[in-house]
């Protein structure tokens, strides 16, 4: 039986047991894409706690914390074909990295940089959207687009990523009800993290799984151990060969919660510790997606000592280059916020556009920049 | 094209006009489609897409489900691939499950990715009352999408207009909110060339050349304040009638133009009179055009009520004898 085919109420699709074990069908990948995945991963954890240190260093601004997902982000992300689409959230660093976004632009982007935001033209990575569940809609849109210039066919699957908060939103509901309509080659990657800043998931819904939303949109819904990063490359492997090539009868969206757990904050101006209890948080950390993944490659001879301190200096080295990178990078020039509203600057816009240039020139930047 | 094509013009409605604009661009691109709820079979409650479902099929005039944000949302996602889709909100007054969409997405996608994503998408709504709607059918909220930055926003006042400023606002590579007068409708008909044409979005047209007082107007006010004009004439008072045809971006240099020549204003419009655009352009004639000024300028607008249900909609909606009163009070002061 496929994993999508799983009834939600059956438990959850899973790999890999918490202390690395196999329970599941090892997705079948080479020894340097297992050391690939467990390398994205390290390199998401690593650049996860310098960016939080960042912040408390007030080298960077607010930043949202993705140590826990790891598995999630990496196994999902590996499971794309090139010219598949990643519409992500603002949490996904890790899967975005996997797709050839620069670690420099995520820091760019949140040390309050717009060209933060320029991905690469060949990186098929959409803009991430702040707003929760706003980007659900878009991902049905693009995926539609696709299937509409093809002639009602494609080869390219559109993934979307929001969390468990977002499935409270009436754009989840109206994005993937457009998506079972229009029968859209998308799957739906619900982070479900456990809690939406301090409300818990019992608060977003007394649906008994978030999975089990899907049935109410006419497709399936899949819930996985988002921890395991095996049952997370599987499913999303399989939804998107789905997306792509459904059998008959079968529709092409995909609703997959990986259930996971946020270690650290919502994002660095909250504090966990009022929300919730440490032996949660110590409970889930049990779970850890790297260490599990490590054991697992230890175990099939994949990694041993020397390979993981490679790792970890590579990874150590690439995030210290890409924080150079940022900091290193001169501010933007103030007059870029008049460019990029419209194709060609509206009248008013130049207006105040030359307003602003008198100012500087007149007063220089020193009277408008705080230190 | 020829110029015989050129010449070849219909009487039509502004809604016909609409259609009309839509077929036309229909036709020469591919790439665009309407959406929406009952645009499709049904011709839109409007009928403002009559007949496009059977000449273009049901991929390109799409029946959506019930869903504005979903409409909206989905629009930005297929215009981000390059498509170029034209979603229809049945009444402006509906348009708010989907405002978030309008204003964090399709305002802000252009800025949010330095370009790299465009949304050449048009929003069409039809706005304003003077039809006898039920609640909600009948605001004129064109102040909000002119307060966010990255949108256009158009409201024509005839049919010839109608189609050269949609068909503008379908190739513009920018999105675009196309608010539609829906109580001129079908008051009248105009001459409208067949084949494509372009009306330049952010240029205002002077409806009538007057030199005692400038008369700033657009969409369905267009008309009570032409005809106000008109019997202020025969009083004398010679108005001259600016209609801005685009609210955003605002032709302020013909504004400032008009009131240079006449040293009086008065603005029309039936968006209450709080945080309407009547405070921006008189604003602008106090920062452009100061010393020119001969008279207070006179906002003639809707109140700042909820739109009132159709039995004292009259006494809401600025008429001729509001705008003729607003005008002399602008002159002989």
């Amino acid at each position: 039986m496929s994993t999508l085919e799983r009834d939600p109420g059956d438990g959850m699709v899973q790999v890999l047991d918490e202390e690395g074990g196999v329970v599941g069908d090892v997705p079948d990948l080479s020894e340097e894409e297992f050391v690939a995945m467990y390398r994205h991963m390290k390199l998401a954890r690593h650049f996860d706690e310098r960016a939080v240190s960042l912040q408390r260093q007030g080298r960077m601004g607010t930043y949202p914390p993705l140590s826990g997902q790891e598995g999630a982000q990496v196994g999902s992300a590996l499971a794309l074909a090139e010219d598949d689409w990643m519409i992500p959230s603002y949490r996904e660093h890790g899967a975005a990295l996997v797709r050839g976004l620069p670690l420099k632009q995520t820091l760019l982007y949140w040390m309050g940089d717009e060209r933060g935001s320029l991905i690469p033209e060949d990186a098929n990575v959409f803009t991430p959207a702040v707003p929760i569940a706003s980007q659900v809609p878009h991902a049905t849109g693009m995926a539609w687009a696709d299937k509409l210039k093809n002639d009602g066919d494609t080869d390219r699957a559109f993934i979307c990523y929001f969390g468990d908060g977002a499935t409270s939103e009436g754009d989840f509901h109206e994005g993937l009800n457009f998506a079972g309509v229009f029968d859209t080659p998308n799957v739906f990657f619900c982070n479900n993290n456990q809690w939406a800043i301090s409300v818990p998931r019992e608060r977003q819904t007394a649906s008994e799984t978030l999975a089990q939303k899907a049935v109410a949109y006419g497709f399936e819904g899949v819930q996985i151990d988002g921890m395991d990063p095996l049952a997370v490359y599987k499913a999303t492997t399989e939804a998107l060969e789905k997306a792509k090539n459904p059998g008959e009868g079968e529709r092409r969206p995909t609703l997959i919660e990986a259930v996971q757990y946020r270690f650290g904050a919502h994002t660095t101006a909250d504090d966990p510790s009022v929300y919730r209890e440490d032996e949660e948080v110590e409970k889930w950390k049990a779970k850890d997606p790297i260490p599990r993944l490590e054991r697992f490659l230890r175990n099939q001879g994949v990694l041993d000592d020397e390979r993981v301190a490679a790792v970890e200096e590579s990874v150590r080295e690439e995030v210290a280059d890409a924080i150079d990178a940022a900091e290193s990078t001169v501010r933007p020039d103030p007059s870029s916020m008049f460019e990029h509203v419209f194709a060609e600057q509206t009248p008013e816009i130049r207006r105040q556009a030359e307003e602003f240039a008198r100012l500087r020139e007149e007063y220089g930047d020193d009277a408008f920049v705080e230190e | 094209m020829s110029t015989q094509e050129q010449e070849a013009t219909q009487n039509l409605t502004l809604v016909q006009s609409v259609r009309d604009a839509l077929a036309t661009e229909m036709e020469l691109d591919d790439d665009v489609l309407v959406m929406g709820e009952d645009v499709g079979k049904n011709g839109g409650v409007f009928r403002a897409t009559e007949g496009l479902y059977d000449e273009f099929g049901e991929n390109r005039v799409i029946d959506t489900p019930l869903a504005e944000s979903g409409i909206i949302g989905t629009a930005v996602g297929m215009a981000a691939m390059g498509l170029k889709p034209i979603p229809e909100i049945q009444f402006s007054g509906f348009a708010y499950p989907g405002f978030d969409q309008i204003v964090s997405h399709m305002a802000r996608l252009r800025t949010r990715s330095r370009s790299r994503y465009t949304l050449p998408m048009v929003l069409r709504m039809p706005y304003g009352g003077g039809i006898r709607a039920p609640e909600h059918h009948s605001e004129s909220k064109e102040a909000f999408y002119t307060h966010e930055a990255g949108l256009k926003v158009v409201m024509p006042s005839t049919p010839y207009d109608t189609k050269g400023l949609l068909i503008s606002s379908i190739r513009d590579p920018d999105p675009v909110v196309f608010m539609e007068p829906k109580l001129i409708y079908r008051a009248f008909r105009g001459d409208v060339p067949e084949g494509d044409y372009e009306v330049p979005i952010g240029e205002a047209k002077t409806r009538r050349e007057g030199s005692d007082v400038s008369v700033f107007t657009y969409g369905a006010m267009t008309r009570p304040t032409l005809e106000a004009a008109e019997e202020l004439a025969e009083e004398g008072i010679d108005a001259e009638v600016v209609d801005l045809r685009t609210v955003s971006p605002m032709d302020r240099e013909a504004i400032v133009e008009s009131f240079k020549k006449t040293g009086r204003a008065c603005v029309v419009h039936e968006a209450p009179k709080t945080g309407g655009l009547a405070g921006e352009i008189t604003a602008t004639l106090q920062e452009e055009a100061l010393l020119y000024q001969e008279a207070p300028i006179k906002r003639v607008t809707g109140y700042d009520v909820p739109y009132p249900l159709y039995a004292l909609e009259d006494y809401y909606l600025p008429n001729a004898a509001r705008v003729a009163d607003g005008i002399k009070e602008a002159v002989e002061f």
